[in-house]
């Protein structure tokens, strides 16, 4: 039970000789909610295969729930619990015979007894007799998510689960995560959603298949080492233009009425806003660097080392 | 420790299949309606007994015996003289040609020949490049002269000297060798249990990886053995209901006999389907998408329907056509089928090709089992 619900070293894959995950390093504590980021691309789903004995590395290795990734694919099968990234069950049976099927390969007994409690707990028992190829995003969603549940698994992987799904669903969803961590449930979460990055207790920043940020949300904001502005007035679009391309101005993004302007160099960025602030008639004022501002510079900034 | 084989997963597995079955209507269309259709499409169109061919007459000198010879000749039904005044040169023309099938050629001594009981002759030529062609057409033949000439002569003569009487040239052409009549529909129960089997089972996983569960799947604690299981089972029934149609078809619609043992029919149908589903499971593994499975189902089809002895004499063929035939599970089976329906063969003389289908079932398994991916590397 002491064993960290992951700890992988060094995965690394190549598909058709491009690298799409690279030399990635992962810790993931027990009871812990982390959150999986990065763009489209970046590699999160091929590191969430490798993790659990979907794909081979091609180099690394780690274990997950104490379990050798390489050799040990059956055991983390029965303690794992995988939603994958498109919903991959089957269309044409209804929501209860999927479970059904769910709880036959995984030998749960009573099955009748389990799949009806399943069906209670995540609310899906009205539902139970609907094909699951006619149901909307929320409801594939929840019943992927009773799918993985019913075995009881000690970790959760879920791969992009709120995506396509209504922002009610989407906050019943981070509700019901939040409960069965509580529990003790180990959740890994990839998005790309910043509000759901938020939620997680801890993150894990991906771009172009190498690991670039971790730790807490204040903590990543805090390790960029970035300092933003806040501009406002009538005349914040010319300030815009103004901003762009100047010295230490690194990002600049209008927020409705408001822009932001990041930089990383706190002195030369105050001096070229103070003067395009004055140009143009626009107030200036110290403002809380955002996990997106944040997550727009290590893209950029990864793009950089790549080419 | 998971073991090979749990029953519990298995039977979700089959579970699973059969509701999906059950709500494919393609797949029940495919399952009923594709051998009903193929079975009355091939049953009917290649017709092993077929009447009213063309034929052309080559007959120089118009006398009542050559009258009576035609007319009798016309009356079996089997042939229609679309060239009756043909000379020899246009007879010869018209079957190269391919417009008659037939050329009957009924010398100029005929009538008197006839008169003088010296031995007359007629030649019937067939075209035989379609063995079933001669074959109705040309056994009827003797007899029917024969009657033909006693009616005309008045005589009644014994079997010995009827045979002195008259004598029947038939010359099969280009293709010494005939095949016999029913063998084209316990042959067409292997093709179309062919066609179908490994069709249907060869998209059994192709769909699941194109729609994105075999994912799902891979990631849930079933073993390949009982992955495998878990297609083959069910699709063995829908070939066994296949047989039941065919057969019931075969014997309703065409009266093909049954000579021999049902059991051994039924055996030898069952290790055949069995061999024919896991193929398709092979393939299935062998495959990404459904369009290659497709590609490679017909890839093999072809070449074992033209070296089976489907299409044509398996003993025609050079020796080194017969060994490749030797690799089609087709083979064997129409081996057997034919021994059994047709010429009443026991276990002993089938045991053969029985061993040949069961082998294919073990490697193929063997080989499935090897193939199939558990990661999606
Ligand atoms: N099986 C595969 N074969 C070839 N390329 C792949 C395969 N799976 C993923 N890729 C490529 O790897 C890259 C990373 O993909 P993925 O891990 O799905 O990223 P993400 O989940 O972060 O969007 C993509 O460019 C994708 O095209
Ligand atoms: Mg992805």
């Amino acid at each position: 039970m002491t064993a960290p619900a992951i700890e992988v070293r060094g995965l690394t894959k190549s598909f058709g000789g491009r690298r799409v995950v690279d030399d990635v390093t992962l810790n993931v504590a027990r009871g812990e909610i982390a959150g999986f980021l990065g763009p489209n691309g970046s590699g999160k789903t091929t590191t969430i295969r490798l993790m659990c004995g979907l794909l081979t590395p091609d180099a690394g290795a780690g274990r997950v729930l104490g379990h050798d990734i390489r050799r040990e694919g059956r055991a983390i099968k029965r303690e794992v619990g995988y939603m994958t990234q498109r919903f991959s069950f089957y269309e044409d049976l209804t929501i209860e015979e999927n479970l059904r099927f769910v709880a036959g390969l995984y030998d749960l007994r009573p099955a009748r007894a389990v799949v009806r409690d399943t069906l209670a707990d995540l609310g899906l028992t009205s539902r139970r007799d609907q094909l699951a190829g006619s149901l909307s995003g929320g409801w594939k969603q929840r019943l992927a998510l009773a799918a993985c549940l019913m075995h009881k698994p000690k970790l959760l992987l879920l791969d992009e689960p709120t995506a396509g799904v209504d922002p009610k669903a989407r906050r019943e969803f981070w509700d019901e995560i939040h409960a069965r961590a509580g529990d003790g449930l180990t959740v890994l979460v990839s998005t790309h959603y910043m509000d759901e990055a938020e939620r997680c207790h801890r993150i894990n920043y991906i771009a172009y298949g190498r690991l670039v940020a971790r730790g807490s949300v204040t903590e990543v904001v805090r390790d960029a080492g970035l300092t933003t502005l806040m501009m406002q007035g009538a005349a914040v679009h010319a300030a815009a233009k103004r901003l762009t391309g100047m010295p230490g101005v690194e990002q600049v993004a209008p927020f409705g009425n408001t822009l932001h302007v990041v930089g990383s160099d706190a002195a030369l960025l105050q001096r070229s806003a103070s003067a395009v602030a004055q140009e143009t008639g626009c107030t200036l004022s110290p403002a809380e660097t955002s996990l997106e501002d944040v997550f727009i510079r290590l893209m950029s900034q990864s793009q950089d080392n790549m080419s | 420790m998971i073991r090979l084989l749990s029953l519990i997963r298995l039977f979700a597995l089959l579970r699973k299949e059969a509701i999906q079955m059950r709500r494919d209507k393609l797949t029940f269309g495919m399952m009923l309606g594709l051998p009903l259709v193929q079975l009355m499409l091939f049953g009917f169109a290649i017709n092993t007994d077929p009447k009213a061919l063309p034929a052309a007459l080559v007959a120089p000198t118009e006398d009542r015996f050559t009258r009576a010879m035609v007319s009798a000749l016309e009356l079996t039904g089997y042939y229609r003289f679309t060239y009756p005044n043909a000379s020899t040169a246009e007879a010869e023309a018209l079957i190269a040609r391919g417009a008659v099938s037939f050329v009957v050629t009924v010398p100029s001594d005929f009538g008197r020949r006839v008169e003088r009981g010296d031995h007359p002759q007629i030649l019937i030529e067939a075209d035989a490049t379609d063995p079933s062609v001669a074959s109705g057409a040309v056994s009827t033949l003797s007899t029917v002269a024969t009657q033909a000439l006693q009616r005309e002569t008045g005589t009644t003569p014994t079997p010995e000297a009827e045979a002195a009487q008259l004598s029947v040239i038939v010359h099969k052409r280009y293709n010494p060798e005939g095949i016999t009549q029913y063998n084209i529909v316990p042959g067409l129960l292997g093709v179309i249990l062919q066609l179908t089997m490994v069709m249907m089972t060869s998209m059994a996983l192709t769909r699941e990886t194109e729609r994105g569960t075999m994912e799902n799947l891979l990631s849930m604690p079933a073993t390949p053995l009982e992955i495998m299981l878990g297609k083959v089972l069910p699709y063995l029934c829908v070939g066994a209901v296949q047989v039941a149609v065919v057969l019931a078809a075969a014997k309703a619609i065409f009266g093909v006999p049954f000579v021999g043992a049902l059991w051994l029919i039924l055996l030898g149908v069952l290790v055949f389907v069995l061999a024919l589903v896991i193929l398709g499971y092979l393939i299935s593994t062998l495959s990404r998408t459904q369009m290659q499975a497709m590609q490679l189902t017909f890839f093999f089809f072809l070449p074992s329907l033209l070296l089976s002895g489907f299409m044509f004499p398996y003993r025609g063929m050079p020796a080194w056509a017969q060994a490749l035939g030797e690799v089609f599970p087709l083979t064997h089976f129409l081996r057997l089928i034919r021994g059994v329906m047709l010429k009443g063969a026991g276990p002993a003389d089938v045991a053969g090709p029985l061993w040949a289908l069961a082998l294919f079932v073990v490697v193929l398994s063997g080989a499935a089992l090897l193939r199939f991916r558990r990661t999606l590397d």
